[in-house]
Order: structure tokens, then sequence, then C-alpha cells
């Protein structure tokens, strides 16, 4: 693995000293599992979203060549090291765990973690309302490392799922009592047919340590150009208001934070 | 049933084309992995019959790994292996990272575990081979390439026809682990199509169709495959 | 046995062996391990149970699917043998979504399910991961004691019947043992093939082995260790269960053939 680091580092220091690392196709890796309303393919195949189009808004700010590219969420951060993709914009959480091995842009969205059950269950977003239950969370994200924190022993399971969206089906069948999720995701999916089931009962207690600080675009180390590029599209569309335009098309409320 | 039509209709908003995209790609890395299979059995086999001793137990370590190993876990490591020294290559000649086709990587991490099921299959066809056969054809001085295309292999084929026809059903069923590692096949595109529109049961059970009309479809060439490649041989049941 | 380990080629051989494991616990990194080890000895535990629970299962209803398709009438035969194509010509992951998503996406359409005392534990996976694992064996080795059933020699069901032995008697003295010992050679690679397919129900949420590799890979983003670790143990597994049938063949009487 160490011998791989160098020779990447190595193939990273000749491609800026060339200079030309731009002129090549950015390839953004999201997660082959839909996770509405931030990416999910319609019955042609394309993938839409809000996460999807924030992505395309910032390569087209920075005059970027990018391809969207689904990876399976599970190898999401392997598929970066292994240069299958360039740069991971999947909803991915800055966390010092993560930032030991990849580097990460600016966040370009930040929303609460919430508790999610179904209607009328009573159950309330901390240890009280949680003990003895059974929580879903999905694998690998801030939320799993979370309720491991804060929920091991007072809920009697946490089930851990691959996706978002498996927790969500367990949730509607009842075979979960509760999810901890982003709350915009949540937000989509109690507004959906099926999460009529489904309440969000409020938000869990801030742990930065955890939670992190807010999504942000995961790329190599040491890629540092791909890096600063992809910080100034996201500060130029925050900045010139097609940031909101598109938030407005998917979201009511702001979901940036500082 | 009018909703479960219009889901699997083959223009969007139904789901149907997307079911076939995915089981023509199912197929296609089928057929890749199974015809790379056969390239590394028919090696493989060679190797264990003819090959130095050290060749046969690299090929008994090789054949032995590969069938005790979980295919889902071999998958992961043959893709993470397959990609790091495709990148450490191209690296090393001073290129870009490699483009990685997730068809071609399917028919590269099936094709290895398919290689050693195969080299099973022919080894033991081959000793069925009658060895009049062979010792004729080397006592007409015939060289090993020539015996190899025009004597052994045509006569193996019928031995090795019921173990290849099982072969490739597993390498059909098979590509639906590509799914969890996140390849566009037709289970990921029949979970995804089940996942957006919640219809669980219309969906999986309509892959299973799909599945199953393969599976069926591919006996019937089989048996004519064998039946084909058994002319000439005296009409006993065996293999 | 021993004796062919011991041929210069193959000591050497094992000595390069040796000496990759070696590299690879010193030059690798194993730093997760001991945070792991419990986690995994749970996985290990329930890959073992999946694997011995939906055997038993699968093999008791295999008898009679087997039965059914070898001697059986045919409105038994038909869909025995319907389901034993099913089980085989459709990928078990596909099977096992089936079940766990399909049938999950039902159960909210009926209340009285949520009510009734089974469901708690229809809520767990375990019962969808033992159902499917069971149905899949079920479906494989009842294909081969129809082949099984189909080979005991007449001539041993006459003399039984001659004896004036009932039915019942006849089946479990002579016709299943018989039929077991001749599957017996293939009941192991299907044990194997089973071993190889319990991976499958973690992506219905059981913790299993390799669910706990694939946790060790999301955590610490360490992707070959875990893997290696993991091949390494469903290989002395494999290797385990190749011995203990070969014990079983190499005991019991002797055929002649």
């Amino acid at each position: 693995m160490k011998l791989k680091t160098t020779l990447t580092a190595g193939v990273a220091a000749l491609a800026l000293m060339t200079g030309a690392a731009m002129a090549e196709t950015v390839k953004v890796g999201i997660a082959a599992e839909p996770y509405p309303p931030f990416a999910a393919p319609d019955s042609a195949g394309n993938w839409t979203g809000w996460e999807v189009e924030i992505a395309n808004a910032i390569c087209e700010a920075e005059e970027l060549d990018c391809v969207i590219t689904p990876v399976g969420w599970d190898g999401i951060i392997p598929s970066l090291m292994g240069e299958q993709i360039d740069v991971i914009m999947a909803s991915m959480s800055i966390t010092e765990e993560r930032a030991k091995q990849i580097d990460f842009t600016d966040h370009y969205y930040k929303t609460p973690a919430v508790i999610v059950t179904a209607k009328g269950s009573g159950i309330t977003p901390d240890d009280a309302g949680l003990e003895g239950k059974i929580l879903g969370v999905q694998a690998s994200t801030t939320h799993q490392a979370y309720a491991q924190k804060h929920f091991e022993g007072v809920a009697s399971e946490i089930r851990i799922y691959q996706t978002q969206d498996e927790a969500n089906q367990d949730l509607y069948s009842g075979r979960i009592d509760a999810v901890q999720a982003d709350s915009i995701a949540m937000a989509d999916f109690v507004a959906s047919d099926i999460g009529d089931c489904c309440e969000i009962v409020g938000a869990v207690a801030d742990d930065v340590a955890v939670l992190g600080q807010g999504v942000g675009g995961g790329v190599r180390k040491g890629d540092d150009a791909l890096r600063e590029t992809l910080n100034k599209g996201i500060a130029k569309i925050l900045e010139d208001g097609t940031y909101d335009e598109i938030t407005k098309k998917y979201f009511s409320t702001t979901i940036y934070s500082k | 049933m009018e909703q479960t039509l219009e889901l699997l209709s083959l223009s969007p908003p139904g789901w149907g084309a997307n079911l076939l995209r995915g089981l023509a790609a199912s197929i296609q890395i089928a057929l890749g992995a199974f015809g790379f299979g056969l390239i590394i059995g028919f090696f493989g086999a060679m190797g264990k019959l003819y090959g130095s001793p050290w060749v046969r137990d690299l090929l008994e370590v090789y054949t032995t790994v590969v069938r005790a190993v979980p295919e889902l876990v071999l998958i992961l490591i043959l893709y993470y292996v397959g990609t790091d020294i495709l990148n450490n290559i191209a690296g090393a000649m001073g290129r870009g990272p490699v483009e990685i086709n997730g068809i071609a990587a399917g028919i590269w991490v099936l094709g290895i575990v398919q290689g050693a099921y195969s080299t099973e299959i022919l080894r033991g066809a081959i000793r069925a081979i009658p060895p009049g056969q062979t010792e004729a054809a080397r006592a007409y001085g015939m060289p090993r390439a020539l015996m190899a295309r025009r004597v052994t292999i045509p006569a193996m084929t019928a031995f090795a026809i019921p173990g290849l026809a099982n072969l490739w059903l597993i390498a059909t069923k098979d590509t639906a682990l590509l799914a969890v590692v996140g390849f566009s096949e037709l289970t990921l595109e029949t979970r995804q199509a089940a996942q957006t529109t919640r219809a669980y049961f219309t969906f999986f059970l309509a892959a299973g169709f799909l599945y199953l009309m393969v599976t069926l479809f591919s006996g019937v060439i089989f048996a004519r495959i064998e039946k084909w490649a058994r002319r000439g041989q005296p009409s006993h049941r065996g293999g | 046995m021993m004796r062919a380990m011991l041929i210069p080629r193959r000591l050497i051989m094992l000595g390069l062996f040796a000496a990759f494991v070696v590299w690879c616990a010193v030059s690798m990194d194993w730093s997760w391990l001991p945070r792991y080890a419990p986690l995994a000895l749970d996985g290990l535990w329930v890959t073992i149970w999946l694997l011995v629970v939906t055997i038993v299962l699968g093999f008791m209803l295999a008898v009679p699917l087997g039965l059914a398709q070898a001697i059986g009438p045919w409105y038994l035969a038909v869909p025995a043998r319907v389901f034993c194509t099913v089980i085989r010509g459709t990928p078990l992951l596909l099977q096992i979504w089936l079940l766990y998503y399909g049938l999950g996406s039902l159960f909210p359409q009926f209340p009285w399910i949520r009510e009734s005392e089974l469901w708690p534990y229809l809520r767990q996976a375990w019962p969808y991961a033992v159902l499917s694992l069971t149905l899949s064996y079920a479906g494989y080795e009842g294909e081969v004691l129809r082949g099984a059933f189909a080979s005991v020699q007449k001539g041993q069901i006459e003399a039984a019947r001659a004896f004036g032995m009932p039915r019942h008697k006849i089946f479990f003295r002579i016709w299943l043992p018989q039929a077991i010992r001749s599957a017996l050679p293939t009941l192991g690679g299907e044990t194997i093939l089973q071993l190889k397919a319990t991976p499958l129900v973690a992506t219905i949420t059981i913790v299993e082995l390799y669910a706990v590799a694939g946790r060790v890979r999301q955590d610490t983003f360490i992707i070959y260790e875990p893997l290696l670790l993991l091949a390494a143990a469903y290989l002395v597994i494999a290797g385990i269960i190749t011995l203990g049938f070969r014990w079983i063949e190499g005991r019991g009487p002797r055929m002649s053939r």
C-alpha cells in the first residue's frame, strides 16, 4: 500500500509539473445507490438531483470537464484512491476519521442529523426515547459513528444498512423503530408516498467530533490542484446565486450554513 | 395489474428497458468471463496434466483457493488488486490512471473464478479421452499444437460439455454478485428500479423470470452442442 | 499427507508461503485487529451457525424433493421439479432480496401481521437469511438426491419387500442410507458451496464474517488486510469441511460396486 501512495503522489506531482491536469476530464464519483433528493437515477438511467446539479454547476464555474460516475458507496473511498474517480461528491460528511485517508474541499452543505420514527411512536431523539428500540443507520456514515457513540447500549440494537434506502424501507415495514439520518434526506422521505408512515421527531444533540463539519467533496491526499479549483468553484456558485437557484428547485429552506 | 405492466413497460416511465439493458450487460459479462475462464482452464488443464511439478502445485493452489473462498470476497480482492496493478503499471509508464470499464472489470474478476472450475472440468475431460486416440496421433508424428487442435480439443469437447454447461449457468448467476460492488447489471438495475418505485415484488420477480429464461434457453443450446459434439461417437451415455 | 509435503519443492513453496505470511504480518496494517476481534468472533459464529442450520433444514427438505422427483406421482414430481429448476436457475442474491425486501414491502399492508406473535421474529433479518439459504440448499441437494434415489438398485428394495419389511422401514433402513451414501461425495462439495453462499446475507443486515470484514474496511478504509484475513478464514473452514467429509466417507461399510 505504501508503494502505491508514493506512486500516486508521484503521478500527481508529475501532472502538476506539466500542468496537464486541468484539461483532463474529472470523474465525479457519486454513490450508485439512489439517495434522493440528492442523487437518484431516472428510468432513462440519467442521474439527477440536488447534488448532481451542484457538482455540474461547480464544474461549469471552473470550466472542468466533469463526468458523473456512480460507484458503490461501500467502495467509494477505495475507488477514489484507486483513481477510478477523482472526487467524491456523495453527501460525504467531513470527519476526522475520513480526513486521515482523503482530503476534503470546503463544505457545500450542512444539515442537522435527525431521528425519524413511525407516526405517533412517542420516541424522542434522545437516550430516554430510544431506550430498548431498534435504531437503523447507514454504514460508514457520520450517523453510524454517532449512534454507536451515543446510543450503543441504550438502543436494543443498532442495525447497520448499506444504503439509506434500505433503512427507510425497513422503517416503513416496521422492522426497525427509528432511523437516524440527514434531515434533508429524511424530509424528502417523509414527504414521499411510502414515507407517509413516518415522521421526523427532531434533531439529535450536536457532536461536531463525529457529525463533522458539513458535507464536502473528497479528493485524494495531495491532489491540491483539484481541491483548490473545486473550492473556487464552490465559492463562485455560492456567490453568484447559482447555488440558491438549484437549492430552491429541491428544498424549501436553505441547507448551507458556515 | 395495469400498474405492473406500466412499471415494466419498455419506455420511461416504465423500467423494462433498464432491466433489459441490465440483462444485456449481465450476458456480456457472463460470456466474457466464461470465455476468459475457458482460456485459463485450457492452459490450466494442460499445466496440471503435462506441466512440471512446480506448475502443477501452483495450479493446485489456484484451483483450491478459488473454489474455497466465497466469490464475493474474491471479487472484491481481484477488483481492488486488478485496478491497483493497472494503475501502477500506467503510473510507471508515466500515464494517468486507466479508465476501467465496468464490463471489463467484471469479466476479469469472474473469469479468474471461472478459470479454476474450467481447469478441473477440462482436466477431467482430457483424461477421459481414450488414450489410443492421442497415442495414434503421436505415432503419426503429429506436432503438439496440431494434436491439440485436431485430436485433443475435439475429442474432449463431448466429455466437457455437461460440466461446462453447468459452469455457464454459474457464470450467469455469479454476475449478480457484481451488484454488491456497484456494477450496473441485471440485479443492480432491478434493485434500483425496485427502490425507486417500491414495487419490490414486481421487479425481483421480473428479474427472476429473465434469469430463468436465460437458464432454460442455455439448457436447450447446450443439449444441441452436446449432440453435435458426440456425433460419430458410439451411442453410450456417459460423460 | 504429511510425507507429500516433505518433497524439497514443496518445502520451498511452504517456505515462500511462510515468508509471505510473515511479510503480511510485518508490513501490513493490523492495528485494527484487537479492536475488531470480538466482533469477528461473533461473525464467525453467525457464519457457522447459518451454515449448519441451513444445511440440516435444507437437507430435510431435499429428501422429499428428491424422492418426489425420483418416484413420486406426477402431481408431486412436477412441483418439486419446478421448485428445483427455479432455485437453481436464478441467483441466490436475487432470492434473498425478493424474500427480505419483497415481504418487507408487503407486511405494512396487513396490520394483523404486526399484531401477531410472530412479528418480533419477522422483524429480524435472520429468519429471511435462514429461509433463503435453506431453500437454496434444498433446491441444489434435491437435484442430487433425485439421482441418488434413482440409483439405488431395485433388487435390494425387492429383496427387502420379499422379507416382508414394512414400507417405512424399507425407506429408512435401505433406501435412504444408500441414497445418502451415494450422494456423500457431492455433499461435501455442496456444503462448501453453501459456505460460500453465506456472505450474501450480509446484504440484508446480518452481521456474519463477511459483514465484519466489510465494517472494518468501511470504518478504517483499510482494504486488503481484512479481505486477506477473511479469505484465509474461509479457506480454513472449507479445509475443515473437506477433512470432515473425507473422514465420514472413510468410515461406514465399504460398498462393493
